[in-house]
């Protein structure tokens, strides 16, 4: 609000945090501000649906069988109805079955991407923004080759280096997400190990590991949460994109991105097998993004890079 | 046309529509500024100070703000009736304001000159579509406004981006830009407050001067007494949207009537020695839900069943110098 | 004088930024997969045969002398050959890459025609309806893949409206126009040739939409909040104070400040949006380097690969080199601090 500086309290100003303790009170504050957001509440709510179906996909789902090769050939290109909610496919398989599995896929992605890119971008962006010089030139310079190709187009020369599988695809875009996650804790850590709780820890003899994991990784706790899951949003993207090009998800293991590629072949009579994996898609990727925004307005992150 | 009086607001009374409700900052508030008079407005951060000066310069924004009472009559004409056209006409030329803070009240992406030029430029009636005219005239008087707040090598500081000048040659810009229309009364919000102490000295020092010698009205808002001390002739001190006292600035500093500008004082540190500064218990209250009656009573030593019922009027205890205190009025005894 | 300055360390920086990206895509285009030559001639070649490949690919070599010459190569336009269509990846590249910017580009115009004004008035007019309409914009520009407006939008407008056509840059009854440019907007308006120009914009419209859509969401919010952080600048206010009118304020003293912070990164839009070329070209079977490329990939054609691989990464490097200079000119306060 403009105007008086008395018309609000001293809310926005930055703290900065010393501890992890600090860190999960910061949370507790945050959840009392998440419960009271519509929006965030509703991204939490979808997302963590698509989690538990995916997870019981096989108790939830009608015909769980039809995930894989199955056929029947009597019940092709069904409309959607009663007993399939969202159709049947070019073999008979049932579509709401094939997009539930084809959620766990996509969140098994998710995972073992950030997974496997967070602790080693994380790690490196510390190193980069602690040490300043030479290592953080050569870090820093590294990030900026691997920012210069668009993901996707990334994500495919290095998948073209092998035989097309999703756990390949999951390497190679993991193998290039690291570099935001470097460049957004690097810019934390080097602005905040100026500050003055940073100076006193080398002061008393602290060593390099613990004035970085336990003093300026709490700090970066919070941007980290919402790149994380802004992130996992994002990586869903790029995955159902590979897929769609026929380097992600192979048939016949149902993968959305895969889906709505044999499914355009069918437009537009054969609809619901583009729209149905298509909301589905859309459907998580909100999810997560209300979710992280949400976790943004909740936690006070205003890093740059997210 | 001359009224009297330069500024005079009467019983102004200014709330704001938020999430919390509203907050009622401003209890009507009554202050005069005469011409050529250099007036003082104390107050704590948080007061309704920058509010006043807002709704003077008729920037405030409305919504969220809104005006239920009250009237601010700026050389004879009511700003808050003014058309969006008429404030334009007088902005600058007649009423001109002095920032808070150099560092942001100068647009980073634009020289000096050429936010200078285009001050000079509107003043002349210039409506910004054709071509820039009079172009060496503006220059020149430009050039002259520079050198008139004592800055070296104005042509330089003309091609000069905000950023390669210090917080006081940006300052001292801001000054040039706020008298280069030859206004007849000034607004300055704590003009030294974001430099260091020397600099903001001379700051005051030469505000002080180009003021007098101009003969300018002034209204300096600040929460620093030994400002008010140093520059005004005359003083209202404020306390959460009301005005707690008004007396010649002199006689402030030596017999401070209302219980919080006594507690002001006694906050104020002095280098003479002495006790240690004390402190004025509680702090400003909350405005979605300001106390009643005077709004200072919850924090008042000499707190009475009346201070919070009805709010106190101006009592005169001198000829100069008014009292919003009940302890001064006819039904309250004397201190 | 400074500006110099600032302009040579940016290209220095650039430069450095290609030869990183051209030694990378060497590691994943040569090193990683293997042998290229047995790649390229199947599992059922002779020794000899692949033997003789390699020779002829040079591959024999030390791989820091075959970096060297393939760079050398770049020098003078020589990609190598594509194992796909036997011609010079360098004319392959030639032949698509101008659909694929047209396409692009086009989409850059979406995003600056309804992304840059819907966020300045989303920013002017913060918790109207309009800005409230901003961010559902940007959620669902986010949260849809390319591929699904794409797809979405032919159902709509063209099996369902029958409005817009559904696939490639002209109709097959129009005749091109000759072609100049490469860009069929171009080449048309040359050419004179309205009709021509009529059917390529249409045929454009659909797919450039499909690849801008998160361009104009991010953009609209980061405009959005750029405007009404600069709103709440003193100078505005004092700008106001000195006697300059609203209007004239707005648009000279707001906007320009404004219009930094979603400069610098439409570097990063545009990368994103060649990205999703990638997948828009496919949907809307667009002849462009997307198309081309996927192919290679899935056909492993490595000089194919690397080649759209360097193009990409120069594409990129040129527009942030451009981008970063021009904020740098807008923005002071960028230059400055890169001298200190």
């Amino acid at each position: 609000m403009e105007a008086d500086e008395s018309a609000l309290p001293l809310e926005g100003s930055k703290i900065t945090i010393t501890s992890w303790m600090a860190f999960k009170d910061k949370i507790g504050r945050g959840w009392y501000r998440f419960r009271r957001n519509p929006i965030s509440l509703a991204g939490g709510s979808m997302v963590l649906l698509v989690i538990l179906l995916a997870i019981l996909a096989p108790y939830v789902t009608p015909y769980p069988r039809h995930a894989g090769a199955f056929t029947d050939f009597s019940s092709t290109f069904q409309a959607p109805s009663g007993s399939h909610w969202f159709g049947t496919d070019e073999v008979g398989r049932d579509v709401f079955t094939r997009v539930i599995f084809g959620y766990r896929v996509s969140l098994m992605m998710a995972v073992v991407v950030l997974g496997l890119s967070v602790p080693f971008g994380v790690f490196l962006g510390l190193v980069a923004g602690y040490f300043s010089g030479r290592i953080e030139t050569v870090i820093m310079r590294t990030t900026d080759i691997f920012l210069a190709l668009p993901p996707l187009v990334m994500a495919l020369a290095i998948c073209s280096a092998f035989t097309p599988t999703i756990e390949k695809a999951m390497l190679a875009v993991a193998s290039i997400w690291w570099t935001w996650h470097c460049r957004l804790i690097a810019g934390i850590t080097r602005s905040i190990k100026t500050e003055e709780f940073v100076q006193a820890s080398q002061a008393i003899g602290s060593s390099h590991a613990r004035i970085l994991f336990k003093d300026i990784l709490p700090n970066c706790a919070s941007a980290l949460m919402v790149k994380i899951t802004l992130d996992a949003g994002f990586v869903i993207l790029v995955g159902a994109g590979l897929s769609f090009l026929g380097l992600g998800v192979q048939p016949p293991k149902p993968g959305l991105g895969t889906m709505i590629s044999y499914g355009a072949q069918h437009l537009p009579m054969k609809w619901w097998l583009t729209v149905f994996p298509s909301l589905a898609i859309f459907f998580l990727i909100l999810g997560f993004n209300l979710l992280g925004d949400g976790l943004r307005d909740m936690l006070d992150v205003e890093a740059e890079g997210i | 046309m001359t009224h009297p009086n330069m500024l005079e607001i009467r019983d102004l009374h200014v709330y704001f529509r938020g999430y919390e409700g509203v907050s009622r900052v401003l209890d009507g508030i009554s202050l005069n500024v005469g011409r050529g008079e250099r007036v003082g407005l104390a107050g704590e951060t948080g007061c309704g100070k920058t509010v006043t000066m807002k709704t003077v310069m008729g920037v405030l924004k409305i919504p969220p703000a809104m005006v239920p009472h009250g009237e601010v009559i700026l050389d004879g004409q009511n700003v808050l009736e003014m058309s969006a056209k008429q404030l334009l006409q007088i902005k600058g030329t007649r009423i001109s304001m002095i920032f808070q803070d150099p560092m942001n009240a100068l647009n980073p992406v634009f020289m000096v000159g050429e936010q200078l030029y285009d001050v000079i430029r509107f003043a002349q009636g210039d409506s910004g579509t054709g071509r820039k005219r009079f172009g060496t005239e503006i220059h020149d008087r430009a050039i002259a406004a520079l050198e008139e707040v004592r800055l070296p090598d104005p042509e330089r500081i003309l091609r000069s981006y905000p950023l390669e000048l210090s917080g006081g040659m940006r300052q001292r810009v801001l000054i040039a830009m706020a008298l280069v229309n030859g206004p007849s009364f000034l607004i300055a919000d704590e003009p030294q407050t974001a430099l260091d102490v020397t600099i903001g000295a001379q700051i005051l020092d030469l505000l002080s001067e180009l003021v007098r010698t101009k003969g300018i009205s002034v209204l300096l808002i600040t929460h620093n007494l030994g400002v008010i001390q140093e520059t005004t002739e005359r003083v209202y001190v404020m306390y959460a949207g009301q005005i707690a006292e008004t007396t010649p600035t002199p006689v402030l500093f030596k017999n401070p009537k209302h219980p919080y500008s006594q507690g002001l004082l006694a906050s104020v540190p002095r280098l003479t020695g002495g006790e240690i500064a004390e402190g004025i218990r509680g702090t400003v209250p909350d405005y979605t839900v300001a106390p009643s009656g005077c709004r200072f009573h919850p924090r008042c030593d000499y707190v009475m069943s009346i201070c919070s019922q009805r709010k106190p009027p101006s009592f005169p205890v001198e000829p100069d110098h008014y009292v919003g205190c009940w302890l001064y009025g006819k039904e309250g005894g004397s201190k | 004088m400074k500006f110099t300055y600032f302009f040579t360390r940016r290209l220095f920086h650039s430069i450095l930024v290609l030869v990183g990206l051209s030694i990378l895509i060497f590691i994943i285009a040569r090193i990683l997969p293997g042998d290229p030559a047995r790649l390229a001639l199947g599992p059922f070649a002779s020794k000899e045969n692949v033997a003789h490949l390699r020779h002829e690919m040079g591959m024999d070599k030390p791989l820091h002398l075959q970096y060297v010459a393939y760079i050398k190569g770049i020098f003078h336009g020589d990609l190598g050959l594509s194992f796909q269509t036997r011609r010079s990846v360098s004319l392959d590249i030639a032949h698509y890459l101008p659909a694929t910017i047209e396409l692009v580009m086009a989409s850059i115009v979406w995003v600056l025609v309804i992304g840059v004004p819907f966020g300045v008035l989303a920013g002017r007019y913060k918790d109207s309806w309009l800005d409230n309409l901003s961010r559902v914009v940007a959620f669902i520009g986010v949260a849809v893949p390319p591929f699904v407006v794409g797809l979405m939008g032919q159902l709509i407008f063209s099996y369902g409206l029958g409005i817009l056509p559904t696939t490639g840059r002209l109709s097959l009854l129009m005749p091109p126009p000759p072609t100049r440019t490469g860009f069929l907007i171009v080449d048309s308006l040359i050419a004179g040739n309205f009709t021509a120009l009529g059917d390529a914009f249409v045929h454009i419209l659909l797919p450039s939409f499909a690849i801008a859509m998160t361009g104009i969401g991010q953009i609209a919010r980061l405009t959005r909040g750029s405007v009404s952080d600069v709103l709440g600048k003193d100078y505005i206010e004092a700008a106001r104070a000195f006697g300059i009118p609203d209007r004239y304020v707005t648009f000279k003293y707001m906007l320009k400040p404004s219009f930094i912070a979603p400069l610098t990164i439409l570097g990063l839009t545009f990368a994103s949006e060649l990205g999703n070329a990638f997948l828009v070209e496919t949907v809307f079977g667009w002849p462009g380097m997307a198309k081309y490329g996927i192919r290679a990939i899935l056909r492993k054609d490595f000089n194919a690969i690397m080649g759209i691989v360097l193009i990409i990464g120069l594409a990129f490097v040129v527009v942030n080199f451009i981008v970063d200079v021009l904020a740098g000119y807008v923005d002071p306060r960028i230059r400055i601090r890169e001298e200190e």
